[in-house]
């Protein structure tokens, strides 16, 4: 505990007599947390997005525009004798109508009638039994002369994810190398910082200091600065999520995306990361110093 | 209180304390203490020879021994090799051939991590004193206590004596920077002795003061010699050495070309005898500095 007290004092004292360089660093690390801060959500969203269209695989069953009340029943009741089970979900034509005409009021106003037909979204359990469904769908269309068509979205979904995997990857490089950059930043600010220091190492070898005792200020010292920097980023983004993403969630999908972290955990997540790379980026740098 | 007593009192002080660090704290102590068995050398060079990287022969067969209690000079011109000898002593350098023992023992042996260990024993003063920079003289000195596990208390009672017998006491709080070269040689020599060490190594430890200043540091390590620690230092000013009437060791491009004891070796004379010494002898020699 002596030992402990004695650390943290002279780390103390080193950020005090060593403001600048530490200062420098602090930034270094806030930098980096603001970056992690800001990109693990937006990798998050992205991946979240992408899911959420995956699972949007389903197959539309269509009525003809005729089919009555009774035809959709006994439909429905073959539907409901699909192997494996699938969710079966009915929209009524004026259900439809509605939903659509509240997209484009306008131009269902000039329509005059309904145009839509009866609809039965039928979603596999497994996306991957897309195939199997489709295939026993039309052999039902086939013996139903109620049915008009049977039309799964592959394509749209294709596209889709297709786009949101693009986004993903771009989102990644530019993090993995943003993240590169900071952690360099900090590295370089930690290494200079013990090169003013380097004499002062070499006096506590000469009196007999083993290498843990001259390590362990330097751990604590990294450990200080890289949560104070964490700190600062993590006050930069909870300001920057009160007074611009919560304004903004309502309209944009994206950001209101349920997937992403928790902020407390993102808290969470950058101040461990900041200390503890700032602590490790002392060690690493220190070691070259203690060959004495 | 009379100054002089004071200073009295604090070497009796460390007489004592040298008394009850005969017994080894540790078994890691006892591993690397360079406080040989009687009759044995404390430094012993045995055709050391070491080369630097590049070919250059820094020490060539370099053999001496250095019995308990002695007064050694090193001499010879920059880059005879009294700093490479220096530097083994303290296991900075390992000699690429021969055997450099320490009490004893063959340093080539101790492991890397028994290296701060074996430093405790030895106290080393450096021309260009070392000291750290922003730390005051008290801190200064009760860092080798500290890195080396002392307790506070410990810290308190031996600081305030080392410094009084160096003539700081009232420089407590000064910082290296609002001393004399002379006042901060001292400080590193306070450092040095602090832990009273078997041996003492000081390279160069007047190279940077002048002549007044040189016989007080003298002085000291001649006091710290006569409480039974053995001294080695490195100079190459012939003029303070041929006054001092001291065992000299001479290199020349890394071999020893003169070793003896002068006639006039005094053994028996008092701190101030020899300082009044000195100072009569310099005082028929207006020439101090001359012999280089």
């Amino acid at each position: 505990m002596d030992s402990v007290n004695f650390f943290l004092r002279e780390a103390l004292r080193t950020l005090r007599r060593n403001a600048m360089p530490s200062f420098a660093a602090m930034v270094a690390v806030m930098v980096t947390m603001l970056v992690l801060g800001v990109f693990i959500p937006i990798v998050q969203a992205a991946n979240g997005a992408a899911n959420s269209v995956r699972g949007r695989v389903l197959v539309d069953v269509y009525m003809t525009t005729g089919a009555t009340t009774t035809d959709v029943q006994r439909v429905r009741m073959k539907l409901d004798g699909l192997a494996d089970s699938p969710k079966i979900q009915f929209v009524s034509k004026d259900a439809a109508f509605k939903q659509e005409s509240k997209r484009d009021p306008e131009a269902y106003a000039l329509l005059g009638a309904n145009p839509l037909p009866d609809t039965f979204r039928v979603t596999p359990k497994n996306a991957d039994d897309l195939n199997s469904l489709k295939a026993q769908l039309l052999k039902i269309k086939g013996t139903e002369p109620a049915m008009e068509s049977v039309r799964d979205r592959r394509d749209d979904t294709t596209k889709i994810l297709q786009a949101t995997k693009f986004v993903k990857i771009t989102v990644g490089v530019l993090a993995a190398l943003l993240i590169a950059a900071s952690i360099m930043l900090v590295a370089n600010t930690i290494r200079l910082s013990l090169f003013s220091r380097r004499r002062e190492v070499e006096v506590m070898k000469l009196v007999g200091a083993t290498d843990p005792f001259i390590r362990w200020p330097f751990v604590f010292e990294g450990l200080i600065v890289g949560t104070v920097g964490a700190l600062g980023a993590v006050m930069v983004l909870g300001l920057a999520k009160v007074a611009i993403l919560d304004p903004l969630a309502s309209d944009f999908a994206l950001i209101a995306a349920p997937q992403t972290l928790a902020f407390p955990l993102l808290v969470l997540i950058l101040l461990s990361a900041g200390a503890g790379l700032s602590a490790l980026g002392s060690v690493v740098s220190l070691r070259r110093y203690l060959r004495i | 209180m009379d100054e002089r007593a004071s200073k009295a009192r604090g070497l009796n002080r460390l007489r004592r304390a040298e008394h009850v660090d005969a017994a080894p704290a540790d078994a890691e102590k006892a591993a690397a203490a360079p406080r040989p068995p009687a009759g044995q050398p404390v430094v012993e060079f045995r055709g050391v020879h070491l080369a630097y990287e590049g070919g250059h022969v820094a020490l060539d067969g370099a053999t001496f021994a250095v019995e308990r209690g002695e007064f050694v000079f090193l001499v010879g011109q920059t880059g005879s090799g009294k700093s490479t000898l220096m530097r083994l002593l303290t296991k900075e350098l390992e000699a690429t051939a021969g055997t450099v023992r320490v009490a004893g023992r063959d340093l080539a042996v101790i492991d890397h991590k028994k290296v701060p260990f074996y430093r405790r024993n030895i106290g080393v003063v450096f021309q260009d004193f070392k000291l750290l920079p922003n730390r005051t003289v008290y801190d200064n000195v009760a860092y080798a206590l500290m890195v080396t596990g002392h307790s506070r208390k410990e810290i308190r009672r031996r600081v305030p004596d080392i410094l009084r017998l160096t003539g700081l006491a009232t420089k407590l709080h000064a910082y290296p920077d609002q001393l004399s070269g002379g006042e901060q040689q001292r400080v590193s020599i306070a450092r040095a002795f602090v832990n009273h060490p078997p041996l003492l190594l000081a390279d160069e430890p007047t190279g940077n003061l002048d002549p007044e200043t040189s016989i007080g540091i003298m002085q000291l390590l001649y006091r710290i010699n006569r409480t039974g620690s053995t001294v080695l230092v490195a100079t190459h000013d012939h003029a303070m050495v041929d006054r001092m009437r001291r065992r000299v060791i001479e290199l020349e491009k890394g071999r020893i070309i003169r070793d003896e004891a002068t006639g006039l070796y005094a053994r028996d004379e008092n701190t101030r005898e020899f300082a009044a010494r000195l100072r009569g002898d310099l005082s028929g020699r207006p020439d101090l500095d001359g012999g280089e």
